[in-house]
Formats: structure tokens, C-alpha cells, sequence
């Protein structure tokens, strides 16, 4: 069934990058982590914007402006169907996931009493950290990290062990970037909830492998990126709900997010336009709304079951090369492999690859307290996804036996 | 031997090299000869900002000659640091702020060149010459 529906060769022929040579060799794309690509149905749809109907929303009267604005508002739909959100006021359009982790921990700013507890994860990107420290250097609340133990996952024992009437709020991954390790977030969520904490979820990682359904779930925060998930870079969208973001001040002010302004006070706008201060990035966000199509269109419990496929056969391959050692070894993880060789620094692997025509991260990934955990000072990251192909996991396995043989 | 003489020498050795992998492998090789920074100055203040990889540098005055030493824990960033240490080591200060990198470009690594690049070979160049600054200023 899978296999009939699952045509790679179909699918790659959507992503014209895929044609392009790096160094000399056909490009091979594995930091898909980073960013994924762009298929031909989401760059027409941009093009289409910017030749058709490019203009300022919500204010015209012309027609272009209406079109415009319809389109977009039937992305905030689309995106609200994805996720199974109730109110399409309930998905606020950002920069990216970056951008909605801080308006929600700014939001916190005057909710937060001194001695009050923010949980977050030790396998956070420094984006889901940095935000809830300047917010607990803001409020006088208190960051405690929820530990992970040797494979990547939470030890979730000592997490409900940590939760108690002064945590106020709880902040998590998904899926860690660095790892790939899918975290138990409803059993999060749930216990947060019993003990009076809210729960932020960063789902940037988990948006191009999990369908995530945000009302069973019964999370109270949500953020993704377009770019993960075949859309354009600098649009995402933070779901939070009504409640919520009723009780949150505005973020950023400025046009859009008023109903009515005078020098002595301001009123604010309903939701969303809220928290979406300014012209909104337009093209973004109707290409976000595309990119979801896209992916549907194949339906992700086949992107999910030919990944599983890859990530297993990769795992294998590589770990018949000598010295190589995976990092995150969760039971329930990504098509992510973070990996180091013995002896060898990883940005140098990176290097060699790089003129390989094989795209990998090296480095922290942005999870420094991830390295420190294991003593070391990075990985190398190969993260795949549907577009990938075995032949591709063949000629990246040799090319990590050639940068080894080159570099010991 | 002067920068430039020196500068022109690598350049006729990498010019001996077909492809890319030999002219990385023999940066791996110069890398590992690279002459190691005392253990004591592999400090904090000695990592050069901006790589991926770690760079220690140390310099000091030999008469009127900057000596330089250096490390790496990434061996192609040694072998680039390598480098540049037999293009500026035992070199006044004012030559090492008079020289030009162009060289890099023609042994092909123009690649590495780039500010953004992650190895930072920028900050290196620049970390060299901010010490040949500090030096001058010493001698004059």
C-alpha cells in the first residue's frame, strides 16, 4: 500500500534543488533538521503571490488587497485544520517558532512572582532557553531543568518528582533537534496540568514527521516554522488558546494590532491581529498554507513509515563504521542521527562531506547543554527526510569511511 | 625568507596536487606537523572567537620576530592554522601587517575564505595580525 503511494521518484521531481551538483557531485540533502527544501507546488504558489495578487491586507478596498487577504486567512484555516486547532483565531501567524516562544514568555512577564518555578527540558535548542531565562531574570522565577539520562530521553520520573504548586509553567521540545528523540509531551502535558502549570511545546523538529492534534493533546502553547516543513523561511505560526492569548498583553504594537488609537490609550485589536503587530509576512504565510497541502497531499503516515525505513537502515549502515558512535538512541525518535567518529573532530567529517556534495550540520546544533551532557564538542548531523533515498544513505556511509581514512 | 617567499613556496607545492583530496590530505599532514603550543597556553584568552572547531594561538617576541604556536582540536583547521603560522612565524610584526592572504585563494581554499564560514580562517588571519599590532606598538 505504502509502496504504491510512496513514489520516490515522483516526489523528488518536485524539488528542483535536488538537481543541482555541490563540489562536483550531486547534491545530497541530510540537514533537513536545519531547513527543509522547497517543492516546485510551494515556489509556484510564492511566484503566483508576487506576480497575481501581491498587496497589504486587511485595510484595502481594491481588489488585489482582498484577494490577498482571503488567501491568507485561508492559510490560518489550513493551518488550523492541520493541527486540529478549534478557532482559527487560535493560530497566530510569527517570524517563526523563535519568534512565538518569545511572545509567549514576554506574555509571562507580569504573570510570574518571584520564587514561582519554569520547567524546561535539558535537551532544548537554545531558543526554547534563552527567552525563559530573561523572563526568570524579569520575574525573579526560578529555571530547573528536567534531566535526560544517557539515551536522550527525559527521565521522567524525577520530572513529576520536580512538579509541585510553584512550578507555573513547563516548557518542552517536541522533538529534540540535536537528538531526534520524540518526547512524551502528553504525559507532560497532563501531569503539568494536574499540578496548575502550563505547558509551552516547541513542535519546530516534530512538524515534518508528526501530525500533532493540539485539542487531544490539550497543550496550552504550540510553535512551528514553515521552513521545516517545505515552506518559505521567516513565517511560522504559535497556537495558543483563546484563553490564553486573551490574557496575554500584546507582544510587539503597532498597525494591525489596534482597534482604535489616541495619544492617551490604545485598544487593543481581537484575536489574532493581537499579536500580529505590522504588515504580516503575506507570501509566508498563503506559502505555508501550500507547503501543508504538499505534504498532506503525500500524507504523512507514509513520509513517517519510509523515514522509520531510512532512519533504520542508516542507523545500521553507520554503525558497522568503527569508532562511530551514535548520539540519542531514543526508543521513539526522528529521522535525525547526530554521530561523532573516535578520534575525529566532527567538523571535520562535516568538511570532507561538504566536498562530497553531502550536506550534514556539525557543531552544538544550538544545544550546548546537550554536548556538556555528553562531553563533547559537537556532532555530526545527518537528518533525513521523504525526499531522501537509500541510495543516498549508501553514499553517505562511504563518504563517512573515506573522511575517516582521511582524517586518522 | 620573507612572507612572500614563503607564501610563494606553498603555492608551488599546492600547485603539485589534481584534485581537492590530495591538496586536503596534505593539509591533514601538515596539520599534524604543526609544531604544538605549550600546554600552558591553551587557555580561555588564548581560543580564537568565531570557529567552529577550538584554535589556540600563542605568540611571543624573539628579538624583534613574532614566534607563533598554535593548536587545534579539529585537524583541518590545524592544517589551515599550520599554514598561516609558516607564512607569519619568525616575521617582524609591521611585514605581517603589510602582508596580503592572497594566497589561500590560489592554493584553493578560497572556500574556507568566506567571514561566515564556520572555521573561521578570517579570525585567524585576523587574531595574527591583531598581535603583530600589539607587538609593533611594543617595538615602537
Amino acid at each position: 500500500m505504502i509502496e504504491i503511494a510512496f513514489n520516490i521518484a515522483t516526489i523528488r521531481k518536485d524539488f528542483p534543488i535536488l538537481n543541482r551538483k555541490v563540489n562536483g557531485h550531486p547534491l545530497i540533502y541530510l540537514d533537513n533538521a536545519a531547513t527543509s527544501q522547497t517543492p516546485q507546488q510551494v515556489i509556484d504558489v510564492i511566484v503566483a503571490y508576487y506576480q497575481n495578487y501581491n498587496a497589504n491586507i486587511h485595510r484595502g478596498v481594491h481588489a488585489l488587497s482582498q484577494e490577498a487577504t482571503d488567501a491568507y486567512e485561508a492559510a490560518r484555516v489550513k493551518i488550523q485544520e492541520h493541527f486540529n486547532i478549534a478557532k482559527p483565531h487560535e493560530v497566530i501567524f510569527t517570524s517563526g517558532t523563535t519568534h512565538g516562544i518569545n511572545l509567549v514568555a514576554n506574555g509571562f512577564t507580569s504573570l510570574l512572582r518571584p520564587g514561582d518555578e519554569v520547567l524546561v527540558s535539558a535537551m532544548e535548542h537554545h531558543s526554547n532557553i534563552v527567552p525563559w531565562q530573561m523572563l526568570c531574570e524579569r520575574t525573579g522565577a526560578v529555571l530547573r531543568v528536567i534531566p535526560m539520562n544517557e539515551e536522550g530521553e527525559l527521565v521522567m520520573e524525577q520530572f513529576h518528582n520536580m512538579l509541585s504548586n510553584t512550578v507555573k509553567l513547563v516548557f518542552c521540545n517536541h522533538v529534540s533537534n540535536a537528538l531526534g528523540t520524540v518526547n512524551p509531551i502528553k504525559e507532560i502535558i497532563d501531569a503539568s496540568h494536574s499540578a496548575g502549570a502550563s505547558v509551552l511545546v516547541d513542535g519546530a523538529q516534530a512538524a515534518p514527521h508528526i501530525k500533532a492534534d493540539l485539542q487531544s493533546l490539550d497543550v496550552d502553547f504550540y510553535t512551528v516554522s514553515a521552513h521545516k516543513i517545505c515552506g518559505p523561511t521567516g513565517i511560522g505560526m504559535l497556537y495558543g488558546k483563546e484563553e490564553w492569548l486573551k490574557k496575554l498583553p500584546p507582544y510587539q504594537g503597532g498597525g494591525e494590532m489596534i482597534a482604535e488609537v489616541t495619544f492617551e490609550k490604545t485598544t487593543y485589536a481581537d484575536l489574532p491581529h493581537k499579536f500580529e503587530a505590522g504588515t504580516p509576512n503575506v507570501c509566508g504565510g498563503i506559502a505555508f498554507g501550500a507547503a501543508l497541502d504538499y505534504m498532506n497531499g503525500i500524507g504523512f503516515d507514509q513520509i513517517v513509515a519510509y523515514e522509520n525505513e531510512l532512519l533504520e537502515y542508516a542507523t545500521s549502515e553507520l554503525l558497522k563504521i568503527e569508532g562511530l558512535k551514535i548520539y540519542g538512541t531514543a526508543r521513539e525518535k526522528t529521522a535525525v542521527i547526530s554521530f561523532n567518529i573516535k578520534g575525529i573532530h566532527p567538523y571535520d567529517i562535516g568538511t570532507i562531506l561538504d566536498k562530497l556534495g553531502i550536506a550534514v550540520r556539525t557543531g552544538h546544533h544550538c544545544a550546548q547543554p546537550i554536548m556538556d551532557f555528553y562531553q563533547i564538542p559537537g556532532t555530526v548531523r545527518a537528518s533525513f527526510s521523504f525526499y531522501n533515498t537509500r541510495e543516498e544513505v549508501d553514499k553517505l556511509v562511504a563518504a563517512v569511511r573515506k573522511a575517516k581514512d582521511m582524517l586518522l | 625568507m620573507t612572507i612572500a617567499e614563503i607564501q610563494e613556496e606553498i603555492v608551488d607545492e599546492f600547485s603539485m596536487f589534481e584534485d581537492w583530496m590530495q591538496r586536503y590530505e596534505y593539509m591533514i599532514e601538515l596539520g599534524k606537523a604543526l609544531p604544538l603550543i605549550e600546554e600552558e597556553y591553551k587557555t580561555e584568552d588564548n581560543i580564537i572567537k568565531g570557529c567552529q572547531s577550538k584554535v589556540w594561538v600563542h605568540a611571543e617576541l624573539q628579538n624583534d620576530k613574532l614566534v607563533f604556536t598554535a593548536d587545534s582540536d579539529a585537524i583541518i583547521t590545524k592544517g589551515i592554522i599550520a599554514i598561516l603560522i609558516r607564512t607569519f612565524s619568525h616575521q617582524k610584526p609591521q611585514d605581517i601587517l603589510d602582508a596580503d592572504t592572497e594566497f589561500i585563494d590560489e592554493i584553493g581554499l578560497r572556500e574556507h575564505l568566506s567571514p561566515t564560514r564556520a572555521n573561521g580562517l578570517v579570525s585567524m588571519i585576523k587574531q595574527l595580525k591583531l598581535y603583530a599590532v600589539a607587538y609593533q606598538t611594543q617595538l615602537n
